[in-house]
């Protein structure tokens, strides 16, 4: 067997490096498995999101998760009611680190036009959020752009930085 | 065409009802709920009335009874035992009023949770004094007698919630099953989860101002809840609405029907594994909502009429867009059904499932396709037909067994039968205004606003006063996608209503859905309940 020249030994292209935190930022990033906590009108909107015209999978989300077990990023899409506010609280406890919160649409960031008796006042008096969305439903571009920021933010993100700051810092009205 | 009330006394009202049902064929019982007259003007006697609405077989007539509620013991006699609609009725009005009926078999809350206190559609309910629900009730309350009921231990069956946060309950609805292996023996269903408070917001915004609100009941089919709510005031205030407006509401009406009945059946293809189906739906419902938002400035959530008419006339090229969507609606129905009309797999889950039979349907307050699949031809655009729902040829779509087979095809046969509609009314569709010209109910048009002290005057009452409704009780409907949609109002005379309820198809639906999954295995649950499409924002309101 005759012996490779010396360029054939060198390992060309075949090698990256990089940080560790930038290599697994971008496998997150760009691989967030949403859970989606769809309750009302703007859960109908996210069908509209994941079906093909919109299609969700172009930013490599499309794996909808049904378990927050499963998951790295909740969608609460909808009404949060009192009733239903225990709920969300524990399917986001159950997420497990690191994970991502978008509030899609008005009633899930203020209560939107339902201010009244039986209606949260905006899900960050739960669980902490980090993308808002305006809109009543917002639209799927909507959706998409907070994704986004989703994902920049995510690549910001630090490994050795276990739990976030400001999610060890939130204390909602369910964490007497 | 005002309804007529009727008052009975408190100790007559069962007797009346059991009556009316017996002889006089109202065998469905559309609707209870209460009225709260404090502060009401001119009123003197008891505080609380209940009303019960009934409807007759025939679908023609509908009878209003209404009774005093003694204001010492704010107790009835129940009747859950006459109709199976009046059980969730009953507790409705229980929990939002908290009228006691003696006799009723589980009368506890249904919409606010177990945590609350007090009950919020009395007039002397602070309507933003909001309660905190710190843990979930574990229903073991209305599970114990069913369990008793038929024979069992609580230790020989599973305890197995589904819900609310489960793929197959749509994030809304939970329902704790009692299961031996794989079947149920027991089912009881918890909704209120996504109760916000409609009925209570319609008391502190005018009339015009409710209508955004009616876009979020059924957000499948804004536009029907539009259609249906306008509808009541401008009967209520005997106004006819253009001709031209007649036909607009009627096609757009039937195109949200056609997306409602998509979203149902497209999801219940998810949840019977058929994804593809799904995509498939889902394509021209995405373009029928790039037309609506064109039309109405919103895709799902349109408010789009007025009362006494609509807020745009269509715009250029709405025909041929529309024609393009109806297109793509038959071909993705052509193809959804050659992967499913004759499929094994999908036969055998859906045929002999979830079964309804006409004569519990009707008990329970079952409208609508579900009713329809069960073989009884009631549709409201046929049996009292509005707006020239009578001239357009279509056909009443039936099923034969009642079962998510019959249930999924009369909704892919009606998609078809509005298609045929909305051919029928855009060749038809007159020349004209789009809103009534009565000054008292629409706003003047912009160069009176702008160019004359009346038309500036008139804009500004109608919008801070509101259109004001004469004084009394009304109750009318329409067919909605879930079935008989209809709204009971009691206006005092001003521009914003005393009550507004809202009759929802789908929450009596969902009061027989526990009934019907009994005895069947876990998975057909599932199915059932997607085939019957319950809407969180109607049922719970
Ligand atoms: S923000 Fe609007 S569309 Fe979204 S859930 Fe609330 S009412 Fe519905």
């Amino acid at each position: 067997m005759e012996l490779k020249k010396e360029e054939d030994l060198s390992l060309g292209d075949s090698v990256l490096v990089t940080k560790l935190d930038t290599a697994v930022n971008w496998a997150r990033s760009y691989s967030m498995w949403p859970m989606v906590f769809g309750t009302a009108c703007c859960g109908i909107e996210f069908m509209s999101v994941a079906a093909s015209k919109h299609d969700i999978s172009r930013f490599g989300a499309e794996v909808v998760r049904f378990s927050p077990r499963q998951a790295d990023l909740l969608v609460v899409a909808g009404t949060i009611s009192y009733k239903q506010a225990p709920i969300l609280k524990k399917i986001y406890d159950q997420m497990p680190e690191p994970k991502w919160v978008i509030s899609m649409g008005a009633c899930a960031c203020s209560g939107g036009f339902y201010d009244n008796y039986t209606t949260v006042q905006g899900i960050d008096q739960i669980i902490p959020v980090d993308e808002y969305i305006a809109g009543c439903p917002p639209r799927p571009e909507a959706f998409f752009d907070s994704l986004i920021r989703i994902q920049e933010k995510s690549n910001r993100e630090s490994i050795l930085e276990k739990d976030r700051q400001h999610d060890r810092d939130f204390k909602g009205f369910l964490d007497a | 065409m005002h309804n007529k009330v009727y008052e009975v006394s408190h100790e007559k009202v069962r007797e009346t009802i059991l009556n009316l049902k017996e002889n006089e064929d109202f065998t469905l019982l559309l609707d209870v709920t209460a009225t709260d007259y404090l502060n009401y003007p001119g009123h003197k006697a008891e505080r609380f009335a209940v009303v019960y609405i009934l409807r007759d077989s025939t679908f023609k007539n509908e009878v209003i009874i209404k009774t005093m509620v003694d204001d010492e013991t704010l107790t009835l006699l129940t009747i859950s035992d006459i109709y199976y609609a009046a059980n969730w009725g009953e507790r409705e009005v229980f929990d939002q009023y908290g009228i006691i009926f003696e006799g009723h078999p589980n009368l506890k809350r249904v919409l606010n949770h177990h945590q609350f206190v007090g009950h919020p559609l009395r007039k002397d309910y602070v309507i933003t004094d909001g309660q905190i629900c710190t843990e979930t009730e574990d229903l073991m309350d209305e599970m114990r007698p069913l369990l008793k009921q038929k024979g069992y231990e609580e230790d020989e069956v599973m305890l197995l919630n589904v819900g609310p946060s489960h793929p197959a309950t749509h994030g809304t609805i939970r329902n704790l099953l009692a299961m031996e292996g794989e079947s149920i023996v027991a089912a009881t269903t918890e909704i209120g989860y996504l109760h916000r408070g409609f009925e209570k917001a319609c008391e502190t915004h005018t009339y015009s101002q409710i209508i955004p609100y009616t876009d979020r009941l059924n957000y499948c089919s804004a536009i029907l809840n539009n259609i249906g709510y306008c509808k009541s005031i401008e009967d209520m205030m005997d106004i006819e609405i253009p001709e031209r407006a007649k036909f607009i509401r009627v096609i757009v009406g039937e195109l949200s029907r056609i997306m409602d009945h998509a979203v149902c059946n497209a999801a219940n293809c998810v949840d019977l594994g058929g994804l593809t189906n799904f995509w498939y739906i889902f394509n021209p419902r995405d373009e029928a909502y790039e037309v609506l938002s064109k039309l109405t400035g919103a895709r799902l959530t349109n408010s789009y009429t007025r009362i006494g008419g609509l807020s745009y006339d269509l715009y250029d090229g709405f025909a041929e867009e529309v024609e393009s969507v109806l297109r793509s609606t038959e071909k993705s129905i052509d193809d959804a059904l050659s992967l499913i009309a004759r499929n094994k797999i999908f036969l055998d889950r859906t045929q002999d499932v979830g079964i309804i039979t006409e004569e519990f349907a009707i008990s329970a307050g079952i409208t609508g396709p579900n009713l329809r699949s069960t073989g009884s031809p009631r549709d409201m655009r046929q049996d009292k037909p509005y707006y020239h729902y009578d001239s357009f040829d279509f056909d009443v779509v039936v099923g034969s067994h009642g079962d998510v087979y019959d249930r999924m095809m009369v909704r892919f046969e009606e998609m078809i039968q509005s298609i045929r509609i909305i051919r029928q009314a855009i060749k038809q569709i007159p020349d004209g205004s789009i809103i009534t010209d009565n000054r008292a109910v629409a706003l003047p048009p912009k160069d009176q606003v702008y160019g004359s002290i009346e038309g500036m005057m008139n804009q500004f009452k109608l919008v801070f006063e509101g259109v004001k409704v004469p004084k009394g009780e009304y109750y009318s409907s329409t067919e909605a996608a879930n079935g008989e949609l209809g709204f009971y109002v009691v206006s005092d005379g001003s521009g914003t209503p005393h009550k507004v309820k809202c009759r929802p198809p789908c929450y009596y639906a969902l009061g027989a859905y526990s009934k019907i999954i009994e005895n069947t295995m876990l998975a057909d649950a599932v199915v059932t309940m997607a085939s019957m499409n319950f809407i969180a924002g109607e049922f719970d309101r």
